[in-house]
């Protein structure tokens, strides 16, 4: 791990809104990011700190104002298929089987339908699907519909995933149960992973290291190593350790905020 | 959320005593049965009054086959051109914003707003003898008012409100992720097109075409004015509804207006039909 490469670069990265009433507003304050490759980011803060903005600019469904965006050296210049984006609702096609939706990636990049068709049924297969392949997306639950999500990103082997609160519209326990299994898929298949979450204990459970942002403007408030191995213990001393420490800060994040609101008023 | 509501509003309806419910549908009821049910009733009995020898025969009669095969091309031309459109149009709306947007959604409604006549003597002003590219027209041996090509033009006018005017709430009430993660998985502007919006809205589009194909099938009063009523060369099937009837052929004029009512209760069908796999499809989304 001694000679790692700089996947993901932001360097002086800005991003303004102009709302309908023509007030210029600051989504993203100029921040600079590394995102190494293979590694495991998360990204957390209160509502409205840029999180979502931030994972777009990267995930080319945005431009930055100023500053530049690279992956792999390269500037992002819109959605890519070697970088994929999981959505917390899913977007799934209702008209389309399980094992239609996770063969749309390999049909629009045109891989050969017998082929395909394998790839797909073996990333079911990884996701613990294998056995809903005919069913469509309204006769799953939430969290199944989440996997043939992660599935259907995973089959076009993509080397990033962009992942934005994917399971805030989860049941606690199913959260718990989709953070285990997306690790075991990062550490089976090794891909980048930037997680966006407002869930400080499901950043710690998941990232190697955790970006935690401020509002007003959106910005990075700290970066925090977490030296844990995975997967992680919940109930562990050293895992209270690190959630001690973000929750301070976070804290002191949420306080400013708030004073920032009272001063505004 | 939508369904919440009604249903709530539909539970309040609930409160009115009984004789009050029953006297309102009883009404409904009735008004259906005095200028939907009766009419439509009569139009068949009539067209088969004198039997299925003489109803076949007037559909048979050379002038009448040759308006039902006018009415027929008109609708298989003026149909697909509304339906390219329709689909061109409603995407543009729903997806970009561009300058003249409320413009064009206004020009859409156009046809709705004006009376059909007029819209057929907009024809006649651009096309005819005496109109703008008339006398052109004429160098070059081009006919289109009071031929074909007039009848085509003023449907297409009447007619392509339909289709953009059902997809466009459609597009836009579909979900952003849909197509950004379509994107994101690599499909180009046009596979996301082809995968994803259109199979999202295809029972939208089907009502639509059969919407536009039913007017495009009856229209009356667009092409009236612009047709000429050339027995045998210009007349569609309405026209010569009106013709056999004025000529008090009422046998003829109601069997050929049987057609059309036929049409209208076919299109009811496959209306509610996919009305119905409408509502599954928002229900299981
Ligand atoms: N398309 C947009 N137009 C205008 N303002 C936006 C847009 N997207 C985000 N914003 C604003 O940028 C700020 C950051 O939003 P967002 O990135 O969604 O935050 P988060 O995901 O952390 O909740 C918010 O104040 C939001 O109102
Ligand atoms: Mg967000």
């Amino acid at each position: 791990m001694s000679i790692q490469t700089s996947k993901i670069k932001l360097s002086a990265v800005e991003k303004h809104f102009t709302s309908a009433r023509g007030e210029r507003q600051v989504a993203v304050s100029p921040l600079d990011l590394e995102i190494q490759s293979g590694e495991f980011v998360c990204l957390v803060g209160p509502s409205g700190c840029g999180k979502t903005t931030l994972i777009n600019l990267m995930a080319g469904f945005e431009q930055p104002s100023a500053g530049s965006v690279t992956i792999d050296g390269r500037p992002v210049s819109g959605p890519d298929p070697d970088h994929i984006m999981i959505f917390q609702d899913y977007g799934l096609y209702p008209w389309r089987t399980v094992l239609g939706n996770v063969l749309f990636g390999l049909q629009a990049k045109g891989i050969p339908a017998g082929e395909a068709r394998d790839r797909a049924l073996a990333t079911l297969e990884l996701v613990g699907l294998r056995h809903a392949i005919d069913k469509h997306p309204h006769e799953l639950s939430g969290g199944m519909k989440q996997r043939v999500a992660i599935a259907r990103a995973l089959a076009v082997e993509p080397s990033v995933l962009f992942m934005d609160e994917p399971f805030a519209a989860l049941d606690a326990f199913t959260r718990y149960h989709l953070q285990d299994e997306l690790l075991r898929l990062w550490q089976e298949t090794r891909p980048t992973v930037v997680f966006v979450t407002h869930d400080l204990d499901e950043a710690i459970a998941l990232g190697q290291r955790i970006v935690l942002m401020a509002p007003n403007p959106g910005r990075i408030q700290r970066v925090l190593e977490v030296s844990l191995p995975h997967p992680r213990e919940r109930t562990r001393d050293d895992f209270a350790f690190f959630r001690r420490e973000l929750f301070t800060e976070f804290h002191l994040v949420h306080q400013m905020a708030l004073q920032e609101a009272e001063y505004s008023i | 959320m939508q369904h919440n509501s009604s249903a709530r509003s539909g539970n309040n309806t609930n409160t009115e005593p009984a004789p009050v419910r029953w006297l309102l549908v009883a009404t409904a009821m009735l008004f259906l049965t005095l200028f939907l049910f009766v009419p439509l009733a009569a139009v068949f009995s009539e067209a088969f009054s004198k039997g299925w020898e003489t109803y076949l025969a007037a559909l048979r009669e050379p002038d009448t086959w040759s308006a039902i095969k006018l009415t027929v091309l008109v609708a298989a031309i003026s149909v697909p051109l509304n339906l390219v459109f329709g689909l061109v149009a409603s995407w543009a709306i729903a997806k970009f914003a561009f300058p003249g947007k409320s413009l064009l959604l206004t020009l859409i409604d156009l046809p709705f707003s004006v009376s059909p006549v007029i819209s057929g003597l907009i024809y006649v002003l651009l096309f005819g003898l005496q109109g703008w590219l008339g006398p052109w027209l004429q160098d070059h041996d081009l006919k289109i008012v009071f031929a074909a090509p007039g009848i085509i033009l003023a449907t297409i006018f009447v007619t392509f409100p339909f289709v953009a005017r059902e997809l466009i709430p459609l597009m836009e009430s579909q979900g952003r992720e849909e197509e950004e993660a379509a994107l994101t998985l690599g499909a180009s502007g046009l596979q996301t097109f082809f995968l994803v919006t259109l199979p999202n809205v295809k029972w939208g589009v089907l009502y639509g075409v059969i919407l536009c194909n039913a007017r495009a099938m009856g229209e009356f009063g667009a092409v009236s004015v612009v047709s000429g009523h050339i027995r045998g060369m210009t007349n569609t099937v309405p026209l010569q509804v009106e013709i056999l009837y004025n000529e008090y052929n009422y046998a003829a004029a109601f069997a050929v207006a049987s057609l059309l009512a036929l049409l209208a209760l076919v299109t009811l069908v496959v209306k509610s039909w996919v009305e119905f796999r409408m509502k599954r499809q928002e229900i299981q989304s």
